[in-house]
């Protein structure tokens, strides 16, 4: 019967428009980006190198797919939660709103199956979103611009060999969707207290933006309330460009995002198997 | 008499301060056509939502089949069918489509023909590809029947199904009721607030104020008990109230009009008074009682 429901979910999902503003937002968005990239050309990697040519000589292809994939996601990721609570908050309040959780709850079928059915198909939703940015800056990436090393550019300057890139952006994209993931379970629980489908999608971005802040504030308090914030591992995925990589930091990251997904949903069972249906 | 399909033990709902149903009692048998009446604001919609596990009673319980809906929930609505107030459907859905995924939740599985037939049954099989979203009121409450028929149920639980309708849609579903009972043998728990809508189709009623049941029974049978409302057209009008006020066979009456007089009595008390009448030589020249589920529902409402 889950599978059933996960299915009419995913269908009801896709029949919808705003399903799609997502994946044309990044396919615009992506395509702007690397369609002015290939215009600028060597400006571009001049311009992300331009402190360290005077101390280095830069041999090889370094404007490839890679770097316009590492480029893009770190540019589009912390955009991505406002085009998943676009579905992901409307999955239960969007049955109140237009009154058809009074058809569904009446059916031979448990509210937890309902649920989890909204659930699954969120979650498909989200990795969907994911994996199609990875498909439009990686994939599109290394067919306009091909592949070579990636150098990234942080507090030291690392090249990555060209067989030593791809599961990188594979762990990349995984801890990506995982932190997406946690975005989606918020904008669920949201979804399960109001009837308006507006609401989740305000309120998870309001925690988002404010958890954000309270990270930013250089105050104790806030500096050791930051590693139980989920927003603090929302830019978990560069660990995987580090050398060597961090799994200790990894493995607290998956830990951490999988724990609130854990609270969060709980909360989203507990709150929908008592809650009175008046829509 | 028949198996009890519905049976309801002390009921009760209470939203914060609002006591919305208190201790309501009923029995709905197989093959009943149960009329729900009550004044807006009675209990009737949240008794009704308790009864499909929308809403959670604070006391009672409730048994469908013989089986409490708590422990047998499943079991209980692959049987049911229902509308609640208004029917509300997928409006970017076609109304095939929003039958077919209800079907699939219903754990049936139902093949395009099964849909097709429902929606010819319910007057829609033209428009069974038109999103719903571009259908009237009138529409929605047919394809709402529709839905609500889809899995073959024994039990249809309807919530005022004749809301916002012309007489012609509210005669279609009327009739669409009546069939249903009379020739797929389905049991029919019907709210509405139009008394003459119940009293034209229901077997059995229960009238609800405030939460509580006042009164249950045969339709047929609490209207006879309950007054008449009988209009006299008398020679002499004035002798006749004079009579009507010396004997105790009317119990009430409105300002006469003319040489009408509107008396409510029982029925035992007619052709007495119709006697004394013509005794002290007032001729009467025609009584036609009134029987009506809105005098009986209103003289209840005022005793409550």
């Amino acid at each position: 019967m889950l599978l059933t429901l996960t299915g009419i979910e995913l269908f009801k999902i896709f029949k919808k428009w705003r399903t799609y503003i997502g994946f044309i937002t990044i396919f615009v968005l992506v395509s702007l980006i690397e369609v002015s990239i290939l215009i600028e050309g060597s400006n571009f990697l001049n311009s992300v190198t331009q402190n360290l040519q005077s101390t280095f000589v830069f041999v090889g292809n370094f404007l490839n797919g890679y770097l316009i994939s590492y480029v893009v996601l770190g540019a589009i990721t912390v955009h991505i939660p406002f085009l998943i609570t676009l579905v992901a908050g409307e999955l239960l309040a969007g049955e109140a709103t237009a009154g058809t959780y009074r058809m569904l709850i009446t059916r031979p079928v448990t509210r937890n199956q309902i649920l989890t059915a909204k659930l699954i198909a969120g979650m498909i939703y989200t990795h969907m979103l994911v994996a199609f940015l990875a498909i439009c800056s990686l994939g599109f990436g290394v067919l306009l611009f091909g592949v070579g090393e990636l150098i990234v550019i942080g507090n030291e300057i690392t090249i990555f060999a060209q067989d030593d890139i791809l599961w990188r952006f594979l762990l990349a994209y995984g801890i990506a969707g995982l932190s997406m993931s946690v975005v989606t379970s918020l904008a669920f629980l949201f979804s399960s207290l109001v009837e308006n489908a507006v609401g989740p999608i305000i309120s998870t971005m309001a925690v988002i933006i404010g958890f954000v802040i309270l990270s930013a504030i250089n105050i104790e308090f806030f500096q050791e309330l930051r590693p139980f914030l989920f927003t603090t591992y929302m830019m978990s995925w560069r660990t995987a460009f580090s050398t060597p990589v961090d799994f200790e930091a990894f493995y607290t990251a998956i830990a951490v995002l999988f724990g609130h997904i854990v609270v969060l949903t709980g909360l989203t069972y507990f709150i929908f198997s008592k809650k009175d249906i008046n829509s | 008499m028949s198996e009890k399909v519905i049976e309801i033990n002390n009921l009760s709902k209470k939203f914060k301060d609002i006591l919305a149903v208190n201790g309501l009692s009923l029995n709905v048998y197989e093959g009943d056509v149960f009329g729900f009446l009550g004044p807006n604001g009675a209990g009737k919609s949240t008794t009704i939502r308790m009864m499909l596990s929308l809403i959670f009673p604070t006391a009672g319980d409730i048994k469908i089949f013989g089986k409490s809906i708590n422990s047998h929930r499943i079991e209980i609505f692959k049987n049911i069918g229902a509308i609640v107030e208004k029917p509300d459907f997928y409006g970017y859905l076609s109304a095939f489509n929003n039958l077919e995924i209800l079907g699939k939740i219903s754990r049936i599985n139902p093949d395009k023909n099964k849909i097709y037939e429902i929606l010819e049954l319910v007057g829609l099989k033209e428009r069974a590809h038109s999103k719903v979203k571009t259908f009237s009121h009138g529409m929605k409450q047919r394809l709402g029947l529709a839905q609500a028929l889809i899995h073959d149920p024994k039990l249809i639980i309807l919530d005022e199904p004749t809301t916002g309708l012309d007489p012609q849609g509210m005669k279609e579903i009327r009739d669409l009721i009546i069939y249903l009972s009379k020739d797929k043998n389905k049991t029919i728990f019907l709210s509405s607030h139009i008394l003459h809508e119940v009293e034209l189709i229901a077997t059995r009623m229960v009238i609800i104020n405030k939460g509580k049941t006042i009164i249950e029974g045969n339709v047929n049978a609490l209207l006879d008990a309950a007054h008449l409302k009988v209009q006299f057209t008398v020679s002499d009008p004035d002798k006749a109230l004079s009579l009507i006020n010396e004997n105790s066979y009317v119990d009430k009456m409105d300002v006469p009009a003319g040489k009408n007089l509107i008396l409510f009595m029982s029925q035992d008390k007619i052709a007495l008074l119709n006697r004394l009448f013509v005794e002290n030589g007032i001729e009467v020249s025609s009584i036609v009682p009134t029987r009506s589920l809105e005098e009986y529902f209103l003289s209840l409402m005022e005793k409550n």
